[in-house]
């Protein structure tokens, strides 16, 4: 493995280029019209043009990914996080032209990325998952009969989707037959599958997510868990390590679940196994992502591990440089998303040109941006600006060190959701570890 | 009496659920954009009928903009 493309762009194009060239690995940029000017564009040795700014005429044409892969010489591919990361389509059509994709294989894409199969991979695997329907629901008359088994509220999710999008909370029997039928139509538009299945609906959960690795060598091992309870519309905005007050028995039950669960798959590559964990300290599988995530540098904060340049390593065959026993979770790290959307109108989005940037910098304090000032915030992709982390010897320390931090940025031009985490920082609930992951929607920071 | 519906965000005209003619009620949506990832519907402020839809699919609107009319 010489030359790296990264078929994404923003601060995770960034990212992924500054541990390419730790390795001394050279470096292919992707852009779009939109991107002609972006940061990420100017970080890589190279750089090739794919399209207009729609994602779909640009980083989501697996045909001019490759065919840039093919000019720019390129012998593997970085996915990101977004974008093509979990199609597993793309993770084959790479592996077909004879590139190195860096991530798990196909197979391990598509099992995953089918919530249903999942679920059912994982409960075989011992794996404790919601109680629910195992495969997809035929008929509003088999909901009704495991209704009466589990009992309500339920929730139905399309079995293609994620993210949230297209979930149907019923509380009572008469509801069930007209919200099945809502769910079908909802998934069969949104993801072009119209499979839902049902699940027992937790109220107040926490979202507890654990860093699994594995390499070619059947090593997998966890790097801890993460905190990921505040979010909005199931998007998360704070994430942090280790998660507060979790019960001991709990989180050695998390990560001895997600090492057999990456183990029962073949699992190869950076992944996160996400869990539901209620008030009592059960927890629940909610799917797998098949991905470095957003959120991977409070782990790396926390580990002092480099998990971009061991997914390059991993990739290129190399053995997992860790072993277990020896990844320890020292101090405390936190993470805020910044967003262009306004908290104020239910973090609608807010594109524009940003006139003004300051970033907080000093001891303790991380920033992974794909913007500067001048940068023009489109319509057309995510809305993640930048991330905020914030390393301490505690929890306190290092929320402190991100309350400081967020006081010292500026971002002019567009709206963004730093008065928000401002706000969330300073809630007696969030100062305490009290967390779940319908604080937001529930008005906890208004 | 006419009134013009204005999209309250910018960005690209995902889907056009309504035409020319059509009944909506109040909260219906007339048209729905995409923005940065989200589907965001522009709704009918009162019920109506549509005389007019002003945008085509995959064209770019500006907060303000007008989008369609309703009689």
């Amino acid at each position: 493995m010489r030359t790296v493309l990264v078929a994404n762009r923003g601060e995770i194009a960034r990212r992924v280029f500054r541990a390419c060239r730790r390795l001394d690995l050279a470096t292919v940029a992707v852009y779009s019209e939109a991107d002609r000017d972006a940061p990420h564009v100017r970080d890589a040795d190279q750089a090739i043009l794919l399209g207009p700014a729609p994602a779909r005429d640009s980083y989501l044409d697996i045909d001019k990914l490759l065919d840039a892969a093919r000019r720019s010489g390129a012998d593997a591919v970085h996915p990101g996080y977004g974008f093509l990361s979990e199609n597993w389509r793309f993770a084959d059509a790479v592996a077909r032209a004879g590139l190195t994709f860096v991530g798990p294989t196909a197979e391990a894409v598509r099992a995953m990325g089918d919530k249903t199969e999942a679920r059912r991979l994982m409960a075989n695997a011992g794996v404790p998952t919601v109680p629910g329907s195992v495969g997809p629901i035929a008929a509003a008359a088999e909901a009704e009969a495991l209704a009466a088994a589990i009992g309500f509220p339920l929730v139905f999710k399309a079995a293609g989707g994620g993210g949230g999008i297209g979930m149907a909370r019923v509380d009572k029997l008469t509801d069930l037959a007209g919200a099945f039928a809502a769910a079908t139509r909802r998934a069969q538009s949104a993801f072009g599958n119209a499979a839902v299945y049902v699940e027992r609906y937790l109220e107040r959960p926490r979202h507890v997510e654990v860093q699994v690795f594995a390499d070619t060598h059947r090593t997998v091992v966890h790097l801890h868990e993460r905190e990921c309870s505040i979010q909005r519309r199931h998007q998360k905005l704070i994430e942090e390590s280790p998660a507060p007050n979790l019960p001991a028995s709990t989180k050695r039950g998390l990560t001895e679940a997600a090492v057999m669960g990456a183990r029962a798959i073949g699992y190869v590559n950076a992944g996160t196994m996400e869990f539901l964990v209620d008030a009592t300290g059960e927890f629940y599988f909610l799917e797998m992502n098949t991905r470095i995530q957003v959120e991977h540098p409070v782990t790396e904060e926390v580990t002092g591990l480099d998990l971009v340049a061991e997914q390059l390593r991993v990739a290129a065959g190399e053995r997992l440089a860790w072993r277990q026993e020896e990844i320890a979770q020292r101090g405390a790290a936190i993470e805020v998303r910044v967003y262009a959307e306004d908290p104020d109108r239910n973090f609608l989005p807010s594109p524009g040109t940003i006139t003004r940037l300051v970033l907080p910098g000093g001891e303790g304090i991380r920033v992974e941006s794909g913007v500067e000032s001048g940068s023009v915030v489109s319509v057309h992709y995510d809305p993640l600006l930048f991330k905020l982390i914030a390393r301490g010897a505690d929890r306190d320390g290092a929320l402190a060190r991100m309350r400081a931090a967020l006081e010292a940025t500026v971002v002019e031009g567009v709206r963004t959701t730093v008065p928000f985490l401002r706000k969330a920082l300073d809630h007696p609930d969030v100062r305490r570890g009290a967390l779940h992951t319908q604080m937001v929607d529930q008005g906890a920071f208004r | 009496m006419s009134e013009e519906i204005k999209a309250h965000i910018t960005g690209v005209v995902f889907q056009i659920p309504t035409k020319k003619g059509d009944k909506v009620g109040a909260g219906d949506p007339v048209i729905v954009l995409e923005s940065m990832k989200m589907e965001i519907p522009v709704e009918a402020p009162r019920a109506g009928v549509v005389r007019e839809i002003r945008v085509q699919e995959g064209q770019t609107v500006q907060e303000g903009d007008t989008v369609a009319v309703l009689d």
